[in-house]
């Protein structure tokens, strides 16, 4: 193993290691946060950057070949894919009536809806 | 390496059954959606690290078709609770 082949395996190591952090943050968002808008800030962030850095770090591994077009392919789907989802979900959820969650500080002098 | 990617792997299942247990507390429908995306955007990534693991790159294909399928899956089921029907405008 050259040099070169050692620092491309390390950079994979690190963004696969960068990925998995992302995923767990999105796991304890989507445990913790109050209602269903922050859980969709929290589940869209996990999986553009979690997988998207997981993916790309498997493309630094593989080098260039048929096998890291169909890992630019899979990229580019989920980026396209999980903001437009968790929008239409957001949407859906909004115009069927779920109220958004407000902090009971900030609703004291007004009315509790 | 491929230690690593078992080690990975593993991680994300954990992660996965964790959102599962959003999908069974969910107060909406809207959040076990939201939580059957997420578990399926990670089986999607567990395919792609068994593909090297056992060096097949068919199961990118599969992959691919799994992400194809769950964005899919989302976005039918968001306009079905928008509007309570499948065909026709979003009004």
């Amino acid at each position: 193993m050259n040099a070169v082949e050692a620092i491309l395996r390390a950079l994979t190591v690190i963004l696969c290691a960068i990925g998995a952090f992302y995923f767990f943050i999105g796991t304890v968002g989507m445990l913790r946060l109050p209602d269903f808008y922050s859980r969709t800030h929290a589940a869209t962030k996990c999986d553009t950057v979690g997988a998207g850095s997981i993916l790309l770090g498997l493309m630094l591994m593989q080098g260039f070949g048929a096998i890291t077009l169909k890992l630019i392919a899979l990229t580019a789907l989920l980026l396209l894919s999980s903001p437009t989802a968790g929008h239409a979900l957001a949407r859906a959820a909004f115009r069927t009536g779920l109220k958004p969650w407000r902090s009971p500080e900030h609703t004291e002098g007004e009315d509790a809806t | 390496m491929d230690s690593f990617f078992w080690g990975l792997g593993i991680f994300l299942f954990v992660n996965a059954f964790l959102c599962l247990l959003r999908a069974y507390w969910g107060p909406s429908v809207a959040d076990r959606i939201l939580a059957v995306n997420i578990v399926g955007t990670k089986t999607l990534l567990v395919l792609v690290l068994l593909g090297y693991i056992f060096g097949r790159p068919l199961y990118l294909d599969i992959a691919l078709v799994y992400g194809l399928l769950n964005f899919a899956i989302t976005v039918i089921t968001a306009r079905f609770i928008e509007t309570g029907r499948l065909t026709g405008d979003w009004t």
